[in-house]
């Protein structure tokens, strides 16, 4: 018999139920919950005289429609919809004795940057959340997806999910990147290589050299856009890296508890003998920095390439590119470097944490922007107070940045912070669609230092060139 | 047994008929299918003007008169035939809801994201899997709006074209049940909350930190 996978090893740990026809129930350990995907599912609840199997189990946090701007804790400074929308996120919280982090906690952020900043996530778990981006989590080496509403209505009522298993990605990234290269190149990277759908029917588990060398933060950032590739998941198997970010978070183990989890953690790893199901192999020294050019997250090429062209592609990509170009205002063959940028958005659960904070600054010190307006927008409190400690406020204030509070913000727009028509954005958020950052909007993503280098100049440009 | 009543309790899904609307597009995601504008609702329904709206309306709120769905002929479609990798980006299950709510029973593609492929089934709509080949020639028929009706039975598994040629299916057995009779997942899967219990009770003695 072959070897098990770590995503063998996790799904076998919260098999609860297997019928005949191998539909299963799969146990969930932690249900993360905001305001945009979960009212129905309450709803529905109430409606049928339910209630949340495991309250302490389930975390809720406002961040999608909360606007970043000081004074926020005040409701009237929210459009109504917006309004009601986290009012019902209070009141379901309230009501069915859930852990929650409204806006006036200095631990509030984005869902997916608060579950792991508090401990609640946890190498091994199974983590649902009514959001796409709850692959994030599988940095830590827990089986982590996007589910919908009605799923999450499934999840507060049973605590488990019906699940098929899916197929077993690797993705291996070997050798060392070359400086100027972020694991935000290297997720990109994965997806120009794989496609948007690439990845579907698959949970992709990312190793190699490089991602171990990856700092938790930039594991965070891989995982997170796993779902991009149209992967299920995204895992990364624990190490010490993992282990030491944990230790002593709010909700994680401690004593004798802490030692027993250490140990079970310590098996998560995929046997050398394990089968997968394709494999998909990248030199790190091959990764440049990237940016995006359309408006699918596969349509990435190094900073130094050119607009390419509708007829470099094939099947229906060829209308797809076509379609893309005239949204975006490109004219093949024009250099991507040459690209005129209005506004820079640093932030979202791809690219909000510390250390993203940390390689803008580090671009940005002692310098001004060029462009119409930049924000940074910091991925929960705790990461915005911690950089004020650090004075990297300091530092993108003087440059020219927007220092604001902590949520979604511009990467979808449901708050104020939106583009206007034909306005050009390079954001370090995840995704790039039509109307995504604001109706007509035009969104080319990068990493935080490209991002900063692209403020410092007014245009794309090769980080490389300022380091 | 299904589930207690609720307003959302599943249409059932037997045969369709009705007509195709054609949407030769790749990597359409659920941004595009309902923009997140309309996310902030707090209810499943009404979501159906909104569907495609960026594609649909301009921003004065007039129809555009070229997108299919304004099209004289497609206005009461309720089958959507889409290029690859249908429904990708956002988990929002409010992209269901509203081809629902417009209308749509069932959409045809090559190939669906997991998460959209999933929301379909637990809200009364049958997404189809086929080979580029045949959803080409779905395609043509959709082409030809009001005139070429199709017919999805999901009992045989098939689809039947205004030609009279038959195209089959492959859907999950499980999901296939549960649409069929509309059952409510939750009440099913309560009905296993033994395994559920035992297993809890295991999980806390192994990993007692979770
Ligand atoms: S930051 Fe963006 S991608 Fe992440 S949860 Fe918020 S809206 Fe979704």
């Amino acid at each position: 018999m072959s070897g098990k996978t770590l995503y063998d090893k996790i799904w076998e740990a919260h098999l609860a139920h297997e019928a005949e026809d191998g539909t299963c129930l799969l146990y969930i350990d932690r249900h993360l919950v905001h305001e945009v995907t979960s009212p129905q599912a309450f709803e529905g609840l109430r409606m049928a005289g339910r209630t949340v199997r495991a309250p302490e189990k389930t975390i809720a946090v406002p961040d999608h429609n909360v606007p970043t701007t000081p004074g926020r804790e005040n409701p009237d400074q929210m459009p109504e919809d917006s309004r009601i929308q986290v009012a019902a996120l209070d009141t379901n919280a309230r009501d069915f004795g859930i852990h929650y982090y409204p806006v006036s906690d200095i631990r509030q952020g984005i869902v997916h940057i608060v579950g792991p900043e508090q401990g609640w996530t946890l190498p091994g778990m199974t983590v649902v959340c009514g959001d796409s981006h709850t692959a994030t989590h599988g940095a830590f080496g827990a089986l982590a997806h996007g589910i919908g509403t009605s799923e999450v209505e499934h999840v507060l009522a049973t605590q488990t999910l019906i699940q098929k298993k899916s197929k077993n990605m690797k993705v291996e990234i070997t050798g060392k990147l070359r400086p100027g290269v972020t694991a935000k190149d290297i997720t990109l990277s994965v997806i120009g290589a794989t496609g948007t759908a690439g990845g579907t029917g698959y949970v992709i588990e990312y190793c190699g050299e490089a991602i171990r060398d990856l700092s938790m933060e930039g594991r965070m950032t891989v995982c997170n856009m796993a779902i991009e590739g149209g992967a299920r998941a995204g895992l990364i198997a624990p190490d010490e890296k993992t282990f030491d970010y944990v230790m002593g978070r709010p909700h994680a183990p401690k004593g004798a508890q802490w030692e027993a989890a250490l140990a079970w953690w310590k098996t998560l790893y995929s046997d050398d003998d394990a089968q997968w199901d394709k494999v998909v192999t990248i030199a790190g020294e091959d990764i440049a920095p990237v940016v995006t050019w359309g408006t699918s997250p596969e349509d990435v090429l190094p900073i130094t390439a050119t607009v390419p062209a509708p007829e470099d592609f094939k099947g229906g990509k060829v209308e797809a590119a076509r379609r893309s170009l005239d949204y975006m205002g490109l004219t093949p063959g024009q250099k991507l470097s040459d690209i005129e940028i209005d506004t820079v958005f640093i932030g979202s659960c791809t690219n909000g944490r510390i250390e993203d904070l940390r390689a803008a600054a580090e671009i940005l010190k002692g310098k001004t922007i060029k462009v119409k307006r930049a924000m940074v927008v910091p991925g929960s409190g705790l990461v915005r107070a911690q950089a004020e400690e650090e004075g990297l406020a300091e530092i993108f204030q003087q440059a020219g940045f927007e220092w604001r509070m902590a949520g979604c913000s511009m990467c979808l727009a449901m708050n104020p912070d939106q583009l206007s028509e034909g306005e050009r954005c390079a954001s370090t958020s995840n995704r790039n669609f039509e109307g995504r950052q604001g109706y007509k909007g035009r969104t080319h993503l990068v990493s935080p230092a490209m991002a900063a280098a692209a403020a410092v100049t007014g245009k794309l440009t090769d980080v490389r060139e300022m380091m | 047994m299904s589930g207690p009543e609720k307003d959302t309790t599943m249409e059932k899904f037997s045969t369709l008929t009705g007509i195709a609307a054609p949407l030769p597009l790749v990597n359409i995601d659920t941004d595009m299918i309902i923009p997140k504008q309309f996310l902030k609702t707090i209810k499943r329904s009404g979501l159906g003007v909104n569907l495609f709206d960026e594609m649909r309306y301009d921003r004065q709120g007039n129809e555009i008169a070229d997108f299919v769905l304004n099209q004289p002929a497609y206005r009461e479609a309720s089958i959507l035939v889409a290029g690859d990798n249908f429904g990708c980006g956002s988990s929002r299950e409010h992209a269901p809801w509203a081809l629902l709510d417009f209308g749509i029973r069932c959409v045809i593609s090559t190939s669906f994201a997991d998460i959209f492929y999933n929301n379909c089934f637990k809200n009364g709509i049958l997404p189809v899997v086929l080979p580029q080949d045949d959803v080409a020639k779905l395609m043509d028929d959709a082409e030809r709006g009001a005139n070429a009706t199709l017919t999805v039975d999901l009992e045989s598994q098939t689809i039947t074209g205004p030609d009279g040629g038959t195209i089959a299916f492959e859907v999950d057995p499980w999901r296939k049940h549960c649409l069929l009779n509309g059952l409510d997942d939750i009440g099913l899967t309560l009905e296993k909350a033994a395994s559920i219990d035992a297993f809890e009770a295991r999980a806390a003695a192994e990993r007692p930190w979770v």
